[in-house]
Order: C-alpha cells, then sequence, then structure tokens
C-alpha cells in the first residue's frame, strides 16, 4: 500500500515540477515548429542545451540574470538562423538529419574534455554557478509553505518560486503562442503547412516565415533549457536525443497544432512514466529486471508509444485531424 | 522485351548470387578454420550509473586493456576498479567526500609504466561522474586502432602534423569509407525505393556489431562463421520490418512524415532494446590483442585489412547486382520512378523488400567490420554513425547507391583527416559542418537530380 501512496504522491509531484514546466515550454516551442508550420525539427533538445549553456556560462562570467538570461536568447536565434538557412529551402527530411546531428554535436562539443574550463565537460556545470542570481530575485522570501500534500522551501533549490515561474512562462507563452497563431503571421504560417506552393503563388516569401517560426520555436526551447537547468544542474547528457523525443511523444500525445495539447501532453506523459516504472519496481521482482533495466524497459515503451502515437492516433488527445497535414 | 514471370527471373538471377555468396563462405570458413578461435572472456562489471545515492568515478588508461587496478579509498570505503579491454574503469561509492584513487602498478602489462602520479585525490559529490586520468608510457594505443566512437570525456586525441600521421590518417579514413559505405548505401536505397529517410538504418550496424559479439565472443564460434550468421540474421530483421511495419503502414497511406517520425521511435526502442540485453558498455568482438601489419609507413591491424578487403568485395557485388542483374536493373528503375516502373510490369513491393532485406544485411556486415576495426561496439555505435551516413548519402545524392558509395569515402577520410588537426571529440562537428555546406552549395549531391529535393 505505502508502495502505491508513493507512486500516485511522485506523480501528482510529477505534475507540478518546474522542469516538468520547463519541458512543457519547449514542447510548446517544438508545436509552432511542427504542428503549425509542419517543421521537423528533431533536435529541439539541442536549443535547449544552447540555451542553456549560454545562461549558465554568462552567469559563470559574472553577467547579471537578465543579460544572461537574453544571451541564452540570442544563443538560440542564431542556432535557428544556422540551421535553417542551408535547410528550410529543401525537402523538410533535411532539416530533420541537420536538426538530429546539430543537437548531437553541441553535447559532444559542450562535454568535449578540451572546454573543461567553460562548460564543465561530461560533468556539465553544477547548479550552485549560476543559480543564485535566480534566487535573490526571489518574491516569496524563505521558510517553508505547505500547499495541499506538498511542502517545498518558498526559495531553495526546487522550491515553489521555481516552480511558480515556470509555470507562469508556460501559460505566458501559451498565450503568446495563441495569440500568434490568430494573427494573420499565424494564418500564413500554418497555410505554409497546408500548401507551401498555394502560400507562395500568393506572394509570400515562404522561407522568411518559415524561418521566422523555426526562430521562435528555437528562442522557447533556449528559454526552455534555461529553466530546465535552474532547478538542477547542467548536465549535458541529460539534453541528449532521448530529451528530444521525450518532448516530440508528449506533443504527439497531447495533440500537436493546438495551444493546450504540449502541456496536458507533458504533464500525462510525465505521470504515466512515472506509474509504469513505479509498477513495474513493485510488481516486477529483481531477478527478472532490476533497476536500471526498467529504466531501459520504459525508453523501450517511449519509442513504441511514439511509433503507435503516430500511427494510429497522429492528432493525439486534443488534436484535430484536420488540423494535421503531414506533408513533407 | 518479352515480359518472363517474374518470380522465375527472380530465382534463377538470385540462385547464381546465392551460389556466389555459399562459395565465398566456404573459403572464409576454411581460412578461419586455422585461425585460433576466439577466446571467451568474462564480461567486466556493468557501468556505474550515478544517482542521488551513488558517485561514480571512471576513466580510461589508454593502451593498458584490461585488467589494471584502481584502488578507491576514503571515507571508511575501499573499492577496487578494473579496467575493460578498452582501459575503460569505473567505481560507485556512496559516501561523498575526498578519496584517494591509486593505480596498482603490479597489475599493468609487462613493459608499461606509469607516465602520471601512481595516487591523485579527487572529490565527489553523489550524483556526479568524476573522472580521474592516468597515463602510461608504452602502452599499445596505435593509430590503427583509433576510430570513430569514441565518447568518453577524457580521450584526447594526439595532435600535430607530420608526415606519416598524415598517411596513418589517410587510410583510416579510406578503411572508415569503405565501411560507412556499406552501411550508407542501404540507406540510399531505401530512401530512393521509397522515399524515406531511415533513422533507425544505424540500428541494424549496431545489431550487426551486436550479434557478431554474441555469436563470435560469447558463443566462441569461428569470426567468419558468425560474420556469415549476423549478414543471415541482419537480413532476416530487414525482411521482418518490411513485412510487419512499412509495408502494412505504406498500404494504410501513411504520409512521409509520420513515417519518419516512426522509424525514429523504432530507433529510440531498439536502441534501449540492445542495453537491455549488452548493457551500456562497449563489447569486443574478438579479445585477443590485434595483430598488426606494416604496410609503408601504414600500421593497420589484421582486422582491419580483412573488413576492408570484404568490403570491396562485397561491394564490388553490389555494383553488379545493380547493374548487371535484372532484379538489381528492376531496383534502379524503381528508384528513378516507382510509377513508371510500376506501368511497366515492375512488382515494386518485392523490389522494395529485395532492397529492405539487402540493405539490413549489408548494414550488418558494416556492423560487424566496424565492431573489429574500431576495438568494440556498444549500443550507440551506430546512432553515433548515422550522421555520417547521411552526411555521405547527401554528399553523393540521396536515393543513388554510387553517390552513397563515393559520398562515404570523402566523408570518410574527411573525418579521420580532420582528427589531425582537431581533437576527436570534434570530428562529427566536422561532418555536419560538411552538411551544412554541401546543401548550401549542392544541395543534391553530387550524382542526385534536382527534382528530388522538393
Amino acid at each position: 500500500m505505502d508502495g502505491i501512496i508513493k507512486i500516485l504522491y511522485d506523480m501528482s509531484a510529477s505534475m507540478i515540477l518546474p522542469t516538468t514546466a520547463a519541458f512543457v515550454i519547449a514542447a510548446i516551442g517544438l508545436n509552432v515548429h511542427f504542428g503549425f508550420t509542419g517543421l521537423l525539427n528533431m533536435g529541439q533538445a539541442g536549443f535547449m542545451l544552447i540555451g542553456a549553456y549560454g545562461f549558465a556560462i554568462s552567469i559563470g562570467a559574472g553577467l547579471p540574470f537578465w543579460a544572461a538570461f537574453f544571451i541564452a536568447i540570442f544563443a538560440g536565434i542564431a542556432f535557428a538562423l544556422i540551421l535553417g538557412i542551408p535547410t528550410l529551402q529543401l525537402r523538410g527530411d533535411y532539416l530533420a538529419i541537420v536538426t538530429i546531428a546539430a543537437a548531437e554535436i553541441i553535447r559532444m562539443v559542450g562535454r568535449a574534455s578540451i572546454l573543461n574550463d567553460i562548460t564543465g565537460g561530461s560533468n556539465g556545470l553544477t547548479g550552485e554557478s549560476f543559480r543564485n542570481p535566480f534566487a535573490e530575485m526571489s518574491l516569496f522570501g524563505d521558510g517553508q509553505t505547505q500547499i495541499l500534500w506538498f511542502e517545498f522551501d518558498n526559495t531553495g533549490v526546487n522550491g515553489w518560486w521555481s516552480r511558480a515561474v515556470t509555470w507562469f512562462m508556460v501559460f505566458l507563452f501559451a498565450a503568446i503562442v495563441w495569440l500568434l497563431m490568430r494573427s494573420p503571421w499565424g494564418r500564413v504560417i500554418k497555410s505554409i503547412r497546408e500548401d507551401e506552393d498555394a502560400v507562395r503563388s500568393l506572394g509570400k516569401n515562404v522561407f522568411s516565415f518559415k524561418m521566422q517560426s523555426l526562430v521562435v520555436g528555437g528562442v522557447l526551447g533556449a528559454i526552455g533549457g534555461v529553466m530546465f537547468i535552474l532547478p538542477t544542474s547542467l548536465q549535458p547528457d541529460a539534453m541528449g536525443r532521448n530529451m528530444t523525443f521525450l518532448i516530440w511523444t508528449a506533443m504527439l500525445l497531447g495533440g500537436a497544432a493546438t495551444i493546450f495539447g504540449p502541456i496536458l501532453g507533458s504533464i500525462v506523459f510525465f505521470a504515466l512514466r512515472l506509474m509504469v516504472q513505479g509498477t513495474m519496481r513493485l510488481i516486477v521482482p529483481d531477478a527478472w529486471m532490476n533497476i536500471q533495466q526498467t529504466e531501459q524497459f520504459s525508453w523501450i515503451m517511449v519509442g513504441v508509444a511514439l511509433m503507435l502515437l503516430v500511427i494510429f492516433r497522429p492528432q493525439g488527445m486534443i488534436g484535430n485531424k484536420k488540423e494535421l497535414n503531414f506533408n513533407v | 522485351m518479352v515480359h518472363q514471370p517474374v518470380l522465375a527471373v527472380f530465382a534463377r538471377k538470385w540462385s547464381r548470387t546465392f551460389v556466389a555468396v555459399i562459395v565465398g563462405l566456404l573459403v572464409a570458413t576454411a581460412w578461419a578454420l586455422t585461425q585460433p578461435a576466439a577466446a571467451f572472456a568474462a564480461d567486466t562489471a556493468g557501468p556505474c550509473v550515478a544517482d542521488s545515492a551513488t558517485g561514480c568515478f571512471n576513466g580510461t588508461i589508454k593502451g593498458v586493456g584490461a585488467g589494471v587496478k584502481i584502488v578507491i579509498s576514503g571515507n571508511g570505503q575501499e573499492i577496487t576498479a578494473v579496467t575493460d579491454a578498452d582501459g575503460k574503469w569505473n567505481a560507485a561509492v556512496t559516501a561523498a567526500g575526498s578519496y584517494t584513487l591509486t593505480v596498482d602498478e603490479a597489475s599493468l602489462p609487462a613493459g608499461v609504466t606509469l607516465k602520471s602520479e601512481a595516487t591523485q585525490t579527487r572529490d565527489i559529490t553523489l550524483g556526479f561522474n568524476k573522472g580521474a586520468v592516468f597515463t602510461v608510457n608504452g602502452g599499445s594505443d596505435g593509430g590503427a586502432t583509433d576510430g570513430g566512437g569514441t565518447n568518453g570525456g577524457n580521450t584526447e586525441a594526439a595532435t600535430g602534423f607530420n608526415w606519416e600521421r598524415l598517411a596513418q590518417q589517410s587510410a583510416s579514413g579510406l578503411r572508415l569509407g569503405l565501411l560507412l559505405a556499406l552501411a550508407s548505401i542501404g540507406l540510399s536505397l531505401i530512401y530512393g525505393t521509397t522515399g524515406l529517410s531511415n533513422f533507425a538504418h544505424a540500428e541494424q550496424v549496431t545489431l550487426g556489431g551486436l550479434l557478431a559479439y554474441t555469436f563470435a565472443n560469447q558463443l566462441g564460434l569461428n569470426i567468419f562463421v558468425a560474420t556469415a550468421l549476423v549478414v543471415l540474421v541482419t537480413g532476416f530483421t530487414g525482411w521482418l520490418q518490411d513485412v510487419v511495419i512499412w509495408r502494412p503502414l505504406r498500404k494504410k497511406g501513411l504520409s512521409l512524415t509520420q513515417l519518419i517520425i516512426v522509424t525514429i521511435g523504432l530507433a529510440l526502442a531498439l536502441q534501449y532494446t540492445f542495453q537491455m540485453f549488452y548493457g551500456a558498455r562497449t563489447v569486443r568482438i574478438i579479445m585477443a590483442t590485434p595483430q598488426t601489419v606494416d604496410i609503408g609507413p601504414v600500421t593497420f591491424t589484421i582486422e582491419s585489412l580483412w573488413a576492408m578487403g570484404i568490403s570491396i568485395v562485397v561491394l564490388g557485388g553490389v555494383g553488379f547486382f545493380l547493374t548487371r542483374t535484372r532484379t538489381g536493373r528492376a531496383t534502379r528503375a524503381v528508384s528513378d520512378n516507382p510509377a513508371l516502373a510500376s506501368a511497366s510490369g515492375i512488382d515494386v513491393d518485392r523490389i522494395i523488400r529485395i532492397v529492405w532485406i539487402m540493405s539490413a544485411a549489408l548494414a550488418g556486415l558494416s556492423g560487424v567490420m566496424l565492431g573489429l576495426v574500431l576495438n568494440g561496439i556498444s549500443w550507440q555505435t551506430g546512432m553515433q554513425l548515422l550522421l555520417l551516413m547521411f552526411s555521405a548519402v547527401t554528399l553523393g545524392g540521396l536515393g543513388t547507391a554510387f553517390g552513397a558509395l563515393v559520398g562515404s569515402l570523402v566523408i570518410g577520410m574527411t573525418v579521420e583527416l580532420s582528427n589531425m588537426v582537431l581533437p576527436g571529440d570534434f570530428k562529427y562537428a566536422t561532418a555536419l559542418l560538411l552538411l551544412i555546406i554541401i546543401l548550401l552549395v549542392r544541395p543534391q549531391g553530387l550524382f542526385g537530380r534536382k527534382e528530388r529535393i522538393g
């Protein structure tokens, strides 16, 4: 019984984790790419990682919080431009190839021993080295607060302050994307997804619009990366390919091309994953599968879930199939 | 041309190929029986995973091989880590704090001495990895065993220019290019016949290498028998994939974007399936220390020479198949224009099935060879090569088999030569840079046609 209560607690706690919120921000960015514009960005974790590095290294160099935050945003913009310029005029799968590779390379270069002094090599950067300016901005003061069955520090690592800020950002960005997609700009973006040639024949510069979309989503990815490392630490291996695939699965689960899809999808996805993992640890004896193997098994399930989702229910939980046009 | 029953033609043309393959295998087996069988070696301990209660010390002592002991003591704990075949070691501690790490010099191989201090002190925090670097004099870390797939943060490539190094790196580049070509031709053919960028193709490469480890190392089969088995099994998985996944999905009318995401999901699932069965460590197909041969200024292991020879023969065979046999010509026709090919009586589904079998088998073979020349194979070897394969295929022109060959050679060469001026960790970045330049300058690749790129 205790085990089940623990699983339920873990599930509910995961729903309000700041890292979940950071993940949602990146998923909203990916939704701008894929859901609304139809761009196959397979390296969203790379955007997160480059944002995270930009932020953490700037803080380490003594810059104030906002300067570092904008450097992270610029890093995301630059990354989007570098990847977009060669690929956005070509077929969709070129963007997929280049993004998947570039994200891996950011990670490999980041963990190269030659850059140890800057990026911390494969160990990454510890939270202490960059989180203080953010904690100092806290409006919540010291002490602990209990809401429902959750009790956390007001300000400390992984406390209510980072929860409040990241979830506020989630809803802010969701609102921004909602407004963007209702605007004329958003209508052009969506028509590019439906029929690129038709948009071109109306005299729109498709390349430029795609690039703008890539930048917008990439900046959201970079911000997601910054928020992701704030309550934890910067570990390059935590933001590898798997992270990208998680974001994809969560986004497709919730429903691409919807405003709430990425939010709902991420929350449900993490809760489900914890449930599967926790239950397996409870039920399956160690002799069959040890903890490492249950972890690996849950990754296999993510891969299979991604396949099944895209085959049988590409619109996800709340999406509209008509809104999804899978043209390459 | 009078249209013959396709199946009959297929059987006749393929029976010849099969006979050739079988004769080749017999010759190989005869040679191989005279060689000592690969010894079975015990596995080293699994990798340490840092979590909230564990910290991991790890490192690589290059050039010493398995069996060197490192004693880690402090905070009431004393743990002995032992290097694996690649000189990698790791150890888990359960208390944070300062530890002393001492290499047991008695456990070093004969003729090898420590270059660094024998004892180092390191602080560790739980939940983190901490590296410690020990270096040796007289290790067996020749350039010939250096290659792709390096992943650790502690590897430092020797840089600096001299002519011998240029020759050695060019030769390594040629070797990498040939092995890459085996894998990328399949990728290109699948793209050509179905339009699909198969992100799970690299997993076929990994599968090949890991199966070779099972057959040759764990079961102790002769390496050539093992290779033949691997080719058969991976070919079968290609057929299975087409029957179970890709054909039904084509019939269901899934768009290419959906299919690409399916391949990515499949790649993820396969990678972790490999990890479940083989762990996260690098395994070696042949445990014996590789023997080397000097050819002019270039040093190669025997395995490398065999791998290159086999690649050349197989690539020649594929070329022959594509240009001279009826099925091969049909394959190129489908690759060129599936609708027209179908209208002129080619069974497109059958061709696609053959392409899947062939691609998977070639990728598997490439995996075995890569595992042999790169000193081991792990669950992510293929994934790390995926970028190189895509770069090669794009450079040559997506969908063209011969483009893939040329592209692979160029990419292999570039990647290895860039190693002369850049640390090893950056060599994939070079390949990406190359890919971006190709896309900017000539997106259809060397041999591709413009209409393919959309």
